[in-house]
């Protein structure tokens, strides 16, 4: 199945929450409203034809216009087809619902956009940082990002 | 020699002050801590191959901080290790001794700028003896380094500590 025909289908059955979409990128994207994405890759692993059964990577992005992102790399490992997922949510509460339940992958990588961005994942069973320490202050990707002076004691910039 | 070991019958004595002999049994048997932290431990690793042998200088590996002598930091020491390595050394039994090795361990290396995660040397945290340059240092930097410590070694007292 090509990406305008997953379009299409996604489309029919979520209507306005497919927001946008990209189909003749060299990795076409479709964009998901961020309290649907849970409703959307739940349909897509379920349905037999679809069966996107394998979440590649879920990376985290600022746009650096006041919004943060989560990209969904999917791949069928029945069908050999593929598709990029994206949602984006405003930095000042960025919430994304989570697929940890969906694709176990998930789970790792949604606590690493969390640790590094500060997305936080709805529905996730452990978000806790999983690079940093626990009692870091901030998350070092995002854009504005301004070092702490002092950890525990130790000066942290040169 | 002096006078004093041709008074005795037969030669094999041999007279020496207590601050050299301690001081030479230290610096031909420096254990060492046995950890690596990134790429420059892969050169502390050729360095105990045997091309470069650095067990003829008696570093031998140790795997627990309480029989090390000589702790070698080598790699990239990140904010969250840094209160292990801390620890660590604090387990170590004195007389210890520290070798940063590598840019990483000295002053942050590659990452000093943009690096938000990793300590600006290791010297924030333990007191070091030697420092080796390099990105990472070759086994023969880490061997030279090794040996200034031993000069160190040999120049220190009971009477006074050295610098």
């Amino acid at each position: 199945m090509n990406a305008s025909e997953i379009h299409q289908r996604l489309s029919t059955n979520f209507g306005p929450a497919v927001l946008d979409a990209k189909l003749d990128a060299l990795q076409p994207w479709i964009q998901i409203a961020p309290d649907a994405i849970g409703r959307v890759c739940q349909y897509l692993s379920a349905e037999p034809d679809l069966a996107l059964d394998y979440l590649m990577c879920l990376s985290g992005v600022d746009y650096n216009n006041g919004t943060l992102g989560a990209v969904y790399h999917l791949s069928s490992i029945t069908h050999r087809h593929k598709i990029v997922l994206k949602v984006s949510c405003p930095k000042d509460n960025p919430h994304v619902q989570s697929v940890s339940m969906i694709w176990g992958t998930a789970d790792w990588h949604e606590r690493e956009a969390y640790d590094l961005l500060g997305i936080v994942f709805d529905g996730h069973p452990d978000l806790r940082r999983i690079l940093l320490p626990p009692d870091w202050e901030g998350h070092p990707l995002r854009k504005d990002y301004k070092v702490q002076e002092f950890y525990n004691g130790i000066r942290v910039p040169y | 020699m002096g006078i004093l070991d041709l008074k005795f019958e037969n030669s094999n004595v041999i007279i020496t002050s207590v601050d050299r002999l301690l001081n030479w049994a230290r610096l031909s048997s420096l254990y060492q801590m046995q950890f690596g932290l990134a790429c420059c431990a892969i050169e502390m690793m050729a360095a105990s191959a045997s091309n470069f042998d650095i067990m003829r200088f008696g570093v031998i590996p140790r795997a627990t901080p309480r029989q090390a002598d000589v702790m070698i930091v080598a790699g990239t020491v990140t904010i969250k290790m840094a209160s292990r390595i801390k620890r660590l050394y604090d387990q170590m039994a004195e007389p210890r001794y520290v070798l940063s090795m590598g840019s990483c361990s000295n002053c942050g290396g590659p990452y000093w700028e943009h690096g938000y995660h990793v300590l600006k040397g290791v010297d924030r945290v333990i007191p070091v003896d030697v420092f080796i340059p390099g990105c990472p240092p070759r086994p023969e930097a880490l061997l030279e380094g090794l040996m200034k410590l031993q000069e160190k070694v040999r120049k220190e007292s009971l009477a006074k500590k050295s610098a």
